[in-house]
């Protein structure tokens, strides 16, 4: 909401309403006020609109009760990232005021439920407050004793009105969320959500107006980062998963558990983390891609059987909804330290793929390609998100289902000769015939762990665990050669490339706008592909004076992140520096810039991190 | 997906094919020390394929870690070795995606109740449709003769040079208070009775275990022969009053001391994890009926526009 003008209506008095192309609105309350779907009909409405939105949401520990926020970018332009510090706090308690002002940016608007909000003094110059008796009014509009619920509708109503939004899609929005409930649902909360919005007061009235877009954004799906991951396993036809709850990879278990069945799959909820990898590998030795994931800790523990089916050369994706670590760490928060165990995890040289999802979107893509990548190369593939994409919410194209959605039948065609192990493939990679083939020469295969001649026999040849080695290094080499280059973001050269991956990616991205706009252009270079890596990054880094790799974990004994290390093992270029944070918190645009230019700084004391 | 294995399905086949041989399924040479129990392990499962008319690529062999574990490469069908004690885990895999297929698993005692303990119970208790036989020896005999977790109170072995003092697992209890469906009990030396308990158990829809004395020759030398005529023991039947469904009974007969009975001490016919999981896929396809995978997920789609 960066141009704040102040607007003369034709009598010539001043009208509070600015137009702008977008808006940070943060909502504070408890967990069961259902702050959450406030955030969820503005991100569903904003799909339906000409606003693109993406959303931030935490999630405390807590099943009921402690603090919450959700918090949403409504934009017209193109949205990079959850943004920095919010334009508007609606805070619902005492704690919820006083928890959050410190993420309002200066000036910015406080409406609070003056029924539990007492504002502050020292405050009350620093920001414009709001008092709104939401809890009683809701109570009003809804009659009886329904306290505390129908808030968040009520709410909902209120920044509807002072956003100007579109009263006819959230009253729709809101028929649909509750209809299944019955009338006595339905009524209340429309009840609510028009009490809201038509709460009258010059204060709220008109306050903002939303420019319209430029883009055609009439045909976007609104979903959060882990539901666009398991709806990209569901089109890349995966039918069958296991896995053990963690935050905050459960929500996908919890959905495909729910909607595989509806394609003839299911998904095993097991006693323990190895189980849950040993039966995804069980399942994708049947026939079809196995999926199973987790968290930090869960990975941790998945690592056995992961070698095991680099081994055996065995299709898997590992979802890693990444968490700040080590140990139980912070469940609830981000961070980006899982990349070393995702691409060097386990006993053994043991080669397997790392992909990594930028945003929700790319969450939809990337599972499809990690299904892919594991069948064509029969490796595991990890997949990485992490907590910042997996709980938000943003609009995208809708993909095209009918040309994307794969069947992945296993195919039983008997064959006369079969050589599980074959040294002479195309891509060094191995193609199972799965259980049920008939085989005619009667040589059936075993697949094993035990490093093995090309029939499957085990062997302790010296000969054949270097060829065998080599075979299983060598696919990625061959997949390396598949992957596109990726595009710089920003100028193709000039004096600073940040790279970053997962999450950071939206935030870098910002940085290179905001950059552009001061004149002193910086670029960015998103990777998701980590394990092996895209060719050509060298010809990319050779138009750059400095190369600042910027990861949400610890710069470590040598001051370089888990990626920083991996590139500059890989390319040996001294220019490859990191820019590195550990509060587990998401990249701000300004935190990035700032610690650019500290290192570009020639003072020598503001260029140590 | 295929439909439902039958064990008609195992057999049947679109064209006449000859029974196989023993010669035709029997594969590498096994590598096990002379003597071992589990010969007559791996020649009665030869049996077992031949007497029911399997074909070699309807069934699949799966094993963990340890001696008997090696089993799969013996036979010739489709087979997987595994890692240390999650043979199950990942038969449960393969029997919940490919009803197709009869899933045997094959296990020693470290692998089936020590490392692998917890999946035993839990695959017990979901009654996975799979047969596991564990060769059960007392003793870890692939890392030379350490304790293991059926190793009796005394046993000498490498880890508890002065006798093992830590009370050993009783599988039979284990499996009949984890929910196993089939629980019997077998010896290597006297393989007529480990074929008909093997021929019971695969027919048996759901987890069917067989706990199967098998002797180490090399570190427990005569650990079962109060179980072998031949050596001066007994081996001593399930009583045929005995009644199968009766859990606290079945429970009784495996408290009893070493050597105890042989037979069936439990079998209970509750629905399997596959049919349960299949039913839920029926219920949830019902309403999709006719549709392709895309359009479903279309319609999925549709509501978060």
């Amino acid at each position: 909401m960066s141009q704040s003008a102040v607007n003369k209506d034709d009598s010539g008095k001043e009208s509070q309403a600015s137009d702008i192309s977008e808006a940070i609105i943060r909502i504070a309350g408890n967990s069961q006020d259902g702050i959450q779907s406030i955030g969820g009909f503005l991100a569903r409405l904003a799909g339906r609109s000409e606003q693109e939105v993406m959303t931030m949401m935490t999630i405390p520990s807590t099943i009921s009760g402690g603090p919450s926020i959700f918090q949403v970018r409504l934009g017209t332009g193109d949205v990079l990232s959850p943004g920095d510090d919010a334009d508007v706090l609606l805070a619902f308690y005492q704690h919820s005021y006083e928890g959050h002002v410190s993420n309002l940016r200066e000036g910015g608007l406080i409406v609070y439920d003056s029924d539990h909000v007492e504002p502050n003094e020292e405050w009350l110059k620093k920001y414009r407050h709001i008092g709104i008796a939401i809890s009683s009014l809701t109570v009003e509009a809804i009659g009886g004793t329904t306290r505390d619920k129908g808030k968040n509708i009520y709410a909902l109503g209120l920044i509807g009105r002072m956003f100007n939004l579109d009263l006819e899609k959230l009253e729709r929005l809101i028929n649909e969320r509750f209809a299944a409930k019955g009338e006595n649902v339905v009524k209340p909360a429309m009840d609510a959500f028009q009490a809201g919005y038509r709460y009258h007061s010059d204060d709220i009235t008109n306050l903002f107006n939303f420019k319209n877009g430029t883009v055609d954004r009439s045909n976007q799906v609104v979903m959060s980062g882990n539901e666009a991951l398991a709806y990209g396993l569901i089109a890349a036809g995966v039918r069958f998963g296991a896995a053990y709850p963690i935050t905050p990879w459960s929500d996908i278990m919890e959905l495909l558990r729910r909607e595989l069945p509806k394609y003839g799959g299911s998904f095993i909820q097991c006693e323990d983390e190895i189980a849950s990898v040993s039966m995804a590998i069980g399942a994708s030795y049947g026939g079809r891609v196995g999926v199973t994931g987790s968290s930090g800790p869960g990975i941790s523990l998945k690592t056995e059987a992961i070698g095991w089916a680099v081994m055996a050369e065995i299709p898997l994706v590992i979802v890693d909804i990444q968490r700040g670590g080590p140990s139980t760490g912070m469940p609830t928060n981000v961070e980006q330290s899982d990349l070393n165990i995702a691409c060097f995890g386990g006993h053994g040289d043991s080669p397997r793929v790392v992909l990594a999802a930028a945003d929700v979107e790319d969450c939809f893509y990337t599972a499809i390609e990690a299904v892919n990548i594991a069948r064509n190369f029969s490796v595991p593939v990890f997949l990485l998100s992490d907590q910042a994409i997996a709980t938000r919410i943003e609009a995208f194209n809708e993909p095209d289902l009918k040309k994307l959605c794969q069947d992945l039948a296993p195919d039983l065609t008997p064959v006369q000769s079969h050589k599980p192990y074959d040294l002479e493939t195309e891509t060094g990679a191995s193609h199972h015939r799965v259980p049920g083939t008939r085989i005619e020469d009667g040589r059936y295969p075993v697949v094993t762990g035990l490093e093995h001649d090309e029939w499957g026999h085990p062997s302790g040849s010296p000969e054949t665990h270097k060829a065998m080695t080599q075979k299983r290094r060598n696919k990625l080499k061959a997949l390396a050669k598949t992957l596109p280059i990726p595009e710089v973001y920003g100028p193709e050269s000039g004096e600073v490339l940040v790279v970053g991956w997962g999450s950071t990616t939206g935030p870098l991205y910002e940085a290179v706008e905001k950059s552009a706009d001061n004149g002193s252009a910086i670029s960015a270079l998103k990777l998701r592909h980590i394990n092996p890596l895209p060719e050509g990054l060298e010809d990319i880094f050779s138009n750059f004076k400095r190369i600042y790799v910027v990861e949400m974990n610890d710069g470590g004994v040598y001051g370089y992140g888990q990626l920083a290390s991996i590139l500059r093992a890989r390319f040996v270029d001294a220019r490859i520096q990191g820019i590195n944070k550990t509060d587990a918190l998401r990249w701000k645009v300004w935190e990035i810039i700032d610690r650019v230019n500290e290192r570009l700084s020639p003072d020598p004391a503001l260029a140590n991190d | 997906m295929s439909e439902n294995a039958t064990l008609e399905s195992l057999t049947q086949d679109t064209e006449e094919r000859e029974p196989l041989t023993k010669k035709q399924i029997a594969a590498d040479t096994p590598t096990w020390c002379p003597g071992c129990g589990d010969f007559s392990v791996l020649s009665i499962y030869y049996k077992l394929i031949q007497k029911r008319k399997i074909y070699h690529e309807k069934v699949t062999t799966v094993a963990g870690i340890g001696c008997s574990s090696r089993f799969p490469y013996f036979v010739q069908a489709h087979g997987v070795h595994y890692i240390h004690g999650r043979a199950l885990s990942f038969a449960t895999g393969v029997s919940l995606s490919r009803p197709d297929l009869h899933v045997f698993a094959f296990g020693g005692d470290g692998d089936a109740f020590s490392i692998g303990g917890n999946h035993f119970m839990h695959t017990a208790r979901k009654n996975v449709k799979m047969t596991y036989v564990v060769m059960d020896n007392f003793v870890y005999g692939l890392t030379k003769k350490q304790t293991s977790p059926t190793s009796p109170i005394g046993f000498k072995s490498k880890t508890d040079n002065w006798g093992a003092f830590d009370r050993p697992i009783n599988p039979m209890k284990l499996a009949i208070s984890a929910g196993a469906t089939f629980v019997a009990r077998s010896s290597h030396t006297n393989p007529k009775h480990l074929l008909e308990m093997m021929d019971v158990a695969m027919d048996h829809d759901g987890f069917g275990f067989i706990e199967c004395l098998s002797e180490c020759t090399e570190f427990y030398k005569g650990a079962f022969d109060p179980t072998n005529p031949r050596k001066g023991g007994v081996f001593d039947l399930v009583p045929e009053d005995h009644d199968v469904t009766d859990e606290a009974a079945a429970y009784e007969l495996a408290s009893e001391d070493f050597p105890g009975k042989f037979g069936i001490f439990y079998k209970a016919q509750i629905p399997t994890k596959n049919a349960l999981e299949t039913g839920l896929q029926d219920t949830a396809k019902a309403k999709f009926e006719g549709k392709e995978d895309w359009e479903i997920l279309q319609s999925t789609f549709n509501r978060m526009k």
